[in-house]
């Protein structure tokens, strides 16, 4: 089937995720679509597969305009997407998921069902037990069944966003096999959303590439990583050299730490972090860098291992216990996790204060005096009786800077600058730098590459869980980071 | 265009013209005149000295309890339990009063407010620990407690502090002289306990809007996740203001055994702490309108009970004006969130 | 042998069981598609009122029971309404119609209180009915505890084994996968909810023509909340709400039995036995001491030991779904 998009425009809010994109493909091939985070690549996906409509533009198939008001409606005329985190129901059997929806008839006929899905799962080579739970089974199962499903109902056309996050090699290989075979034997066009560019140059025959809501290339594969990571982030801008960190002193000591959830295992992480370090943590979202700043915050359990700061060991500390410690945690979230909607700013710098700090009863006019200072420091658009959901996005990131507490031993950071412009991210740098000449160390996960390289001391790249060499910022480049988050040492 | 404005201006008086409405129906239906009873509603409030007294002491409880809910409100529980806190106050301060004898006033007064006290708290940790640390949602515990108070209070009055003159299901004896709260003209209404919802009054609206824990139960109550992130204990928290919800609902218990009855008696609460949850709804969750929406309450819900003498009428007509007034504040009370939904679903605008 | 007292007090557990299992079925439905509706006590009593008040005046046992199904589904329409299109806080809502409920029905029915009316009759299978126990117990019994029996296998077999018990379940489990798979979110959960609402007011109406028949203030004496307590603890399943409804029947049941047949025995005990229950089988079935009992256990009877007592509602049960 033959897929042109015309001009598509979606915005959210006052963000354009996709900014007058058009690009076509071609049955009997796969597609890498590339960019880094917000980029614009699962929206594009998404309206393309029918879970949101576009604010305008055009979706051809064959030459024929389509439109979709549901991902049903999608899959109906050819068109199938495996989401991230699959669409399904994790409490349910793996028949009575793949029988939601695939028919009309009232009663459910579980044998025939049972072998159809048999006969697919048998073409494919995928092995999952049909009568066990979802919920049970690996993300590699689930994506896998999410396709024999899209497959059963008739899909010319598949869309895998980020197939390979959180899936084993093995599944990976059969993953790709399956994909090959598909466009190969079957004509069907295959799109690989990610951002990973060894996966890309493996399987894919051709790339797009989004940045800020814009296609910005097309390429044959394969080619240079080298001109895909240009692509991606731009240019690589140049770099001050950053002179090492002033004190020599170890801070954070974490030896052989594993973290486990549901999705992730991390294991036997080892790193020493000095005084009035920047250490950054590059990689893909969902590879482990998260699970190493939670566990260190003490929001998640260590499994194994020995985290010590200052030589206190506080491995088994809780988050509240570890923020005692003189150890921040600044979350993404900000409206979920960090921010308060309805509270206003004094009341959320008068929360966020060291409990020594705080009195029984409020004194409002002192602490509206410490807000209007913290704020004005970090730029906040706002007055101190604005609540957190009146500030915009930008704000509120640099709201959350203006909670951070005097005299911190260790800043943990996700996403630092997110939705910051260039300008406002320098400044918040700026505030960060000036702690760390106290002593503080800060330790920051970030999707954008250039940032780590500009901010970083020292960097570690986490891929499927298991982290990199640490390399020093001011020597590598992005092509060597390039390679460690493809997962090659 | 100048009528949007004016809309929104008079928008919160809609659902009471439609809940009055909706009574006048009722009274059409069932062939009263609607002339006598909203007269004996009104002369039922306020219509003579002892009325109006009468008002004033159903009102001190029911905002008792309702001060209280504003505390369990802010931190996002639903104290439904809050009935049965009441009950287990007037049970604490009988306790007192059936026990110790023969001891002046001013010893007795001050110990059955503080075993009410007691009691109203003991039973709201009850609702509280079981949901920290049982996982059982405030509202059936809150329910389940609130019944077997019911239970407790039937048992006592039939059992160990039936009357000696044999069994009445209908009450205990009632208490010496020097046990109750010295009232006005013989009325049901005590000045002190009118002092005391007062205290009440400031002190939580102080806790609420001028302390560092009022300012915790806040953010608990809009956003646990954050708060936890900032620092708050949600477990510490969630167990005081219930515990302090419930000890303001056990002084309103021991109102009602000390001032408003001078016994234990069997439906001793009247539904107090169920018509407390809808005050501070239809205050919505704003302490400067809790006492005069419960004023409101008391009025019509002691109007009502004239008016079923008058009438012949179901006095849970008063009842049905506040759930609908209630019911229909919640749904179409606030202008600007219906605005906002009309926006979204049109997004071409 | 039929006539034995034990024979009688299982006889009578079943019959108070029925109405309970019929609220239980219809809440279950609603809750399942993602609507928690908190006004069953209400609605019971509303309806419980209703069934009795219309089947008296006009004669009709059908016409009650239609009645008594419409008042329960316009309250469950309010809720809907309420929570589904205007976006407001169901428990809110659901709480102030239980309050309302109870006053409208006790306003509505105050010319009906403590007549005698018609009620709804037993129904003997042929045959089954002489079997040696089983028959009194479940083939001599009222009509309301065939339909109530007949119900739950009903609402079991669309939950579990039809295309659109599917998109139930799924519209209260991921209503954006359910989305996904082509299912309108929205017009299931009203559906479900409206429902729901008139089993549990065929639940209230049974109450009143069958159980204990006619009306007084406050008939159905808090059912509506042991209800919910039992959709909880039944694990958000007809058949093992069925089951729970039969054990808090049973409380019910005893307490009258052993009123009359036994001298000495607290009253008071056996009526906290509901509410102590309620909050033990909720102990039970959420907190986390289960687990920790589990890890007890050898580690094969484990599984099975949780799947057993433990439950997990569905996943965006009270969650709002809007499409982007």
């Amino acid at each position: 089937m033959h897929i042109e998009l015309r001009d598509i425009r979606k915005t959210f809010g006052d963000v354009r995720a996709n900014d007058g994109i058009s690009l076509a493909f071609e049955p009997g091939r796969i597609y890498g679509l590339l960019g880094e985070n917000g980029a614009g690549k699962s929206t594009l996906m998404k309206i393309l597969a029918g879970y949101q409509p576009a604010d305008s533009g055009r979706i051809l198939l064959n030459g024929q305009p389509a439109h979709f008001a549901t991902p049903a409606d999608a899959l109906r005329r050819g068109v199938g997407m495996v989401y991230q985190d699959p669409l399904d129901f994790p409490p349910f059997t793996v028949l009575e998921n793949y029988l939601l929806g695939r028919d009309r008839a009232v009663n459910l006929d579980f044998r025939q069902a049972a072998a159809e899905l048999r006969a697919i799962l048998d073409r494919y080579g995928f092995a999952v037990d049909m009568d066990a739970a979802i919920g049970s089974l690996s993300l590699g199962e689930r994506q896998q069944l999410e396709l024999v499903r899209l497959l059963a109902g008739g899909a010319q056309a598949l869309i895998l966003d980020e197939p390979t996050t959180g899936i084993s090699a093995s599944q990976k290989d059969a993953l790709f096999a399956t994909m090959r075979r598909m466009a190969a034997e079957e004509g069907k066009s295959i799109i690989l959303v990610s951002h990973k560019l060894e996966e890309i140059q493996e399987l894919c025959g051709h790339a797009f590439v989004l940045r800020k809501g814009q296609l910005v290339g097309e390429t044959a594969l394969p080619c240079p990583n080298r001109a895909l990571v240009e692509m991606m982030f731009g240019q690589v801008p140049e770099r001050t050299p950053r002179p090492p960190a002033a004190v020599e002193q170890p801070l954070l000591e974490i030896s052989g730490l594993g973290v486990r959830t549901q999705r992730l295992t991390v294991g036997d992480i080892n790193l020493s972090i000095r005084r009035g370090e920047v250490f950054g943590l590059a990689g893909l979202e969902g590879s482990g860098q998260a699970l190493l700043m939670k566990a260190v915050a003490g929001l998640l359990p260590a499994a194994s291992g020995r985290i010590a700061l200052d030589g206190l060991d506080i491995t088994h500390l809780d988050y509240h216990q570890t923020r005692a410690a003189g150890v921040a945690y600044v979350a993404a979230g900000r409206l979920e996790e960090g921010l308060i909607a309805g509270l206003s700013l004094t009341e959320h710098i008068l929360l966020a204060a060291p409990r020594r700090d705080q009195t029984f009863f409020i004194r409002w006019g002192a602490a509206r005096e410490t807000t209007s200072g913290r704020i004005a420091l970090c730029e906040v658009v706002g007055v101190p009786d604005s609540t957190a959901e009146q500030l915009s996005g930008g704000n509120q990131q640099r709201m959350l800077y203006a909670m951070l507490n005097e005299g911190l031993r260790l800043i943990l950071l996700d996403q630092p600058t997110r939705g910051l412009d260039v300008r406002s991210a320098d400044y918040i740098w700026e505030l960060l730098y000036a702690r760390r000449r106290e002593g503080t160390a800060i330790l920051f996960y970030s999707p954008d590459l250039d940032e780590i390289i500009e901010r970083s001391d020292r960097i570690a790249v986490f891929s499927g869980g298991v982290m990199s060499r640490i390399v020093e910022a001011a020597r590598t480049t992005a092509d060597e980071l390039g390679h460690l988050i493809g997962g090659q040492q | 265009m100048k009528v949007v404005p004016l809309l929104k201006r008079i928008w919160p008086l809609m659902p009471v013209l439609a809940s009055l409405a909706f009574i006048l129906a009722l009274l059409l239906i069932f062939g009263a005149d609607p002339a006598t009873a909203f007269q004996a509603l009104w002369q039922g409030a306020f219509g003579s000295r002892d009325r109006l007294l009468g008002t004033l002491a159903f009102w001190i409880p029911l905002a008792l309890c309702a001060i209280g809910l504003m505390l369990t409100f802010t931190a996002g529980l639903w104290n439904i339990g809050v009935e049965g806190q009441l009950i287990l106050g007037s049970i604490g301060a009988s306790w007192v009063a059936l026990n110790l004898k023969g001891q002046p006033a001013w010893v007795l007064i001050p110990l059955e407010l503080l075993a009410a006290m007691a009691a109203g708290a003991l039973w709201a940790a009850l609702s509280a620990l079981l949901k920290t640390r049982g996982k059982v949602h405030e509202i059936f515990s809150g329910l389940a407690l609130t019944n077997l108070a019911i239970i407790l209070t039937n048992y006592l009055i039939s059992g160990p502090w039936q009357p000696p003159e044999g069994g009445s299901f209908r009450g205990t004896q009632p208490f010496q002289e020097a046990a109750l709260l010295p009232r006005l003209f013989d009325s049901r209404f005590s000045p002190l306990s009118l002092v005391l919802m007062s205290i009440a009054l400031v002190i939580v609206a102080v806790l609420l809007g001028n302390t560092t824990w009022g300012l915790k139960l806040k953010a608990l109550g809009r956003n646990s996740r954050s708060a936890f992130l900032l620092g708050v204990s949600s477990e510490r928290e969630a167990v005081i203001a219930m515990m302090a919800c419930g000890a303001l609902a056990g002084l309103g218990g021991a109102v009602r055994v000390l001032s408003w009855f001078d016994s234990l008696r069997q439906s001793i609460s009247g539904g107090i702490g169920f018509l407390a949850l809808l005050v501070v709804m239809l205050s919505a969750y704003r302490m400067f309108w809790v006492p005069f929406v419960a004023f409101f309450f008391s009025a019509v819900l002691q109007g009502s009970i004239t008016l079923q003498l008058r009438t012949q009428l179901h006095s849970s007509l008063g009842g049905i004006l506040t759930g609908v007034l209630v019911l229909l504040t919640l749904l179409f009370g606030d202008y600007n969130h219906l605005r906002r939904l009309r926006k979204e679903s049109r997004p071409d605008e | 042998m039929n006539d034995t007292l034990l024979v009688r007090i299982l006889a009578s557990i079943a019959l108070q069981a029925a109405p309970l299992m019929i609220a239980v079925t219809g809440e279950t439905l609603t809750e399942r598609a993602g609507v928690v509706n908190l006004s069953l006590d209400g609605k019971m009593l509303m309806a419980a009122m209703t069934g009795f008040v219309v089947a008296y005046t006009t004669g009709s046992l059908i016409l009650g029971f239609l009645a008594a199904a419409l008042v329960g589904a316009l309250f469950a329409l309010i809720v809907a309404f309420g929570s589904i299109t205007l976006k407001h806080n169901q428990v809110a809502i659901g709480f102030v119609l239980t309050l309302l409920g109870a006053d409208l029905s006790a306003f509505l029915g105050q010319n009906f209180t403590r007549l005698p009316g018609p009620s709804v009759g037993k129904f003997a299978v042929p045959y089954l009915k002489d079997l040696p126990v089983l028959g009194p117990i479940f083939f001599n019994q009222n009509a309301i505890f065939y339909f109530a029996i007949l119900l739950v296998a009903a609402a079991w077999w669309w939950l579990f084994r039809t295309q659109p018990g599917l998109h139930l379940r799924g519209a209260g489990e991921r209503p954006e996968a359910a989305f996904a798979r082509g299912a309108s979110v929205t017009r299931l959960r009203y559906l479900y909810t409206v429902l729901g609402g008139a089993l549990v007011g065929v639940a209230g109406a049974s109450y009143s023509l069958g159980i204990k028949i006619g009306w007084s203030e406050g008939h159905t004496a808090g059912l509506g909340w042991i209800a919910l307590a039992i959709v909880i603890f039944g694990g958000w399943s007809p058949a093992r709400g069925a089951l729970g409804a039969v054990v808090f029947g049973a409380t019910k049941s005893l307490a009258t039995v052993f009123q009359q047949n036994v001298q000495g025995v607290s009253v008071v005990a056996f009526n906290t036995l509901p509410w102590l229950l309620m909050i033990g089988v909720l102990l039970l079935v959420s907190s986390d001491w289960v687990a920790r009992v589990a890890n007890l256990l050898p580690p094969r009877l484990r599984g099975g030991f949780l799947r057993l007592v433990q439950v997990t509602p569905p996943r965006a049960l009270g969650v709002e779904f809007g499409q982007e």
